[in-house]
């Protein structure tokens, strides 16, 4: 039974990976579980100095979902690359890299920064919806999406992910748009724009007013957008966006993802993502299919 | 040992007044290894609510493996653990977090154990562990609950906002009305009763520990939800930021900026 994919020249032991954001660099999950069993592990994403992020409360619970408006708290790339890197090294796990920026030249120092780091793929985060520059206006903007792909993919000795945000009217153009850049791979969907009140405090649950909204509640979302994104290019896709279990993972794999992201799923089951690995492989067994890439983008 | 999530089974429930419960749940490996001042992760049955509930522990019972878990009922997640009876299922994750300092309360010392509403179930597993003397200081809003577990562990003074019982106003009023004196102070509860006994203890140069609360989502120290303000760069975030479930719930008074 054949469990490993290709992302674009790399390969995975199996399509299953985290979500950035959801898992730090992986080290206060690696209390609970072994990273060694994860197809790759996608880290927080790294700007090229600390930020601060935002006020809290930085989340809260809503409908089978969650609001977070944590703004991208990082220490920056130099401890990143000190500390974390050889703490994933350890493991045999992809590392994949999430970049934060907020201006085309913050992405590029980053990305240049780690160009001889031994990382195997960066995961580009035009997409967040917490942080007023970079993040999200470079998401939502086809032009945008394709110059700062292009931009990075001149510095990036990695293969390029471009993260995109659902938070567009034709998920179709954007992927196009980031294919046209040259990106090597993309993945979707990052969070929707969401916000919760607090009817008895009478104000907003998350102090920055709005935050991204993820959980099994936009599943359906995230499933659709990864099938018309496959229908649009020729790209391997990441999928992602509520993923509780194996079988939400193969109903990404069977929109047209060649791998998956678990993400808020660790903080209601820090076991989630080797929980997935394993449903695969179940999965794959009861149905007697012999290679998981026979199962990507079968529904048509 | 490290932390652990498993199914635990409810020893018992009861209703210490108003929205208060006091449960029981019988996690052995949690119980063991489980300090004054951590806390632990409970998860709802209902999918839909997708966050654990950060809950500290009252009291240990290693020898039988139990924890005592007293919280107050909020909203729809702490509302479901209210009905669970004995024989019932929880999933629980722990121990999390670091707990008070207990050398801070060494033999010779005299210390204020501090505890503001939902924050005082935290000081009774403190107060069995202490070896200094103790007075306990406990603020509530009306009702009280808990506060004759304390008898057997020091002199307790209660502060009651309405005036029901003790001191009318809060902890700090309790403190100043009897005189109290000490070295030390350990205190949990809400935010502004922890800022004022930050101040109290810098103008009378007491040492001070504080446990904080802020809304969780992993309780591990990886989703960076529950952070504070911290007074130096912290080492790991790189700013001035401190996680509240990983690096508190306690910290030293000094550490932390409200």
């Amino acid at each position: 039974m054949n469990t490993k994919v290709n992302l674009a020249g790399v390969e995975l032991k199996n399509p299953v990976m985290t979500a950035s954001g959801t898992f730090g660099s992986g080290e206060e999950y690696s209390e609970m579980i072994d990273l060694n069993h994860l197809g790759a592990v996608v880290t927080k994403g790294v700007a090229n100095v600390p930020w601060p992020g935002n006020p809290t409360p930085r989340i809260a619970e809503t409908y089978g979902g969650m609001i977070n408006a944590i703004g991208l708290q990082n220490p920056g790339m130099e401890v990143f690359i000190k500390r974390d890197i050889p703490f994933l090294k350890k493991y045999d796990t992809k590392i994949i890299v999430n970049v934060c920026g907020k201006t085309t030249e913050d992405y590029i120092e980053v990305v240049e920064r780690l160009a001889d780091e031994p990382v195997d793929m960066l995961e580009i985060n035009i997409s967040c919806p917490n942080v007023k520059e970079g993040g999200i206006a470079f998401g939502q903007d086809p032009k945008a999406v394709e110059a700062i792909t292009r931009e990075v993919k001149r510095y990036a000795k990695q293969p390029v992910i471009m993260k995109l945000s659902p938070n567009v009217t034709d998920i179709g153009v954007m992927a196009k748009a980031a294919e046209a850049g040259g990106a090597d791979v993309l993945s979707l969907i990052n969070t929707l724009t969401g916000m919760k009140i607090d009817i008895n405090r009478r104000t907003f649950a998350v102090a920055n007013k709005t935050g991204g909204l993820s959980g099994p509640a936009i599943k359906p979302i995230a499933v659709r957008m990864v099938y018309q994104a496959a229908n649009a290019v020729k790209l391997p896709i990441i999928g992602m966006g509520g993923i509780m279990n194996a079988e939400d993972a193969m109903e990404f794999i069977l929109a047209g993802a060649t791998a998956v992201s678990v993400g808020t799923a660790n903080f209601r089951n820090p076991y989630a993502a080797e929980e997935v690995v394993k449903g695969i492989e179940d999965y794959m067994k009861k149905y007697h299919v012999e290679d998981i890439r026979e199962l990507i983008g079968a529904v048509r | 040992m490290a932390k652990v999530k498993e199914i635990a089974v409810v020893a018992s429930q009861t209703r210490l007044g108003d929205d208060v419960y006091s449960m029981w749940i019988k996690t052995e490996e949690i119980a063991a290894q489980a300090e004054p001042g951590q806390f632990v992760d409970l998860y709802t049955k209902d999918g839909a609510k997708l966050l654990p509930r950060p809950i500290s522990i009252c009291e240990t019972d290693k020898k039988k493996g139990l924890l005592r878990l007293v919280y107050r009922v909020v909203g729809e997640g702490t509302e479901e653990f209210s009905h669970y009876r004995e024989g019932d299922s929880v999933e629980v994750m722990g121990p999390l977090g670091n707990g008070f300092p207990l050398e801070a309360g060494g033999k010779g010392k005299k210390a204020f154990l501090i505890g503001g509403g939902i924050g005082i179930p935290p000081m009774l597993e403190l107060a069995k562990h202490l070896p200094c003397e103790k007075q306990v200081v406990l603020g509530y809003r009306d009702a009280l609950f808990l506060n004759e577990e304390f008898h057997p562990y020091g002199d307790t003074y209660i502060a009651t906002e309405d005036g029901s019982t003790g001191t009318k106003g809060n902890v700090l009023d309790a403190i100043r009305e009897n005189g109290l004196k000490g070295d030390v102070i350990f205190a949990c509860g809400p935010t502004p009763m922890l800022k004022a006994l930050k101040a109290y203890a810098f103008e009378n140069e007491m040492e001070c520990y504080l446990s904080l609360e802020e809304k969780m989502a992993c309780g591990i120290g990886a989703c960076l939800a529950c952070v504070c303000k911290s007074k130096s760069v912290d080492e790991h975030s790189m700013v001035h930021n401190k996680r509240i479930c990983k690096d508190g719930p306690v910290f030293k008074a000094e550490e932390v900026e409200f």
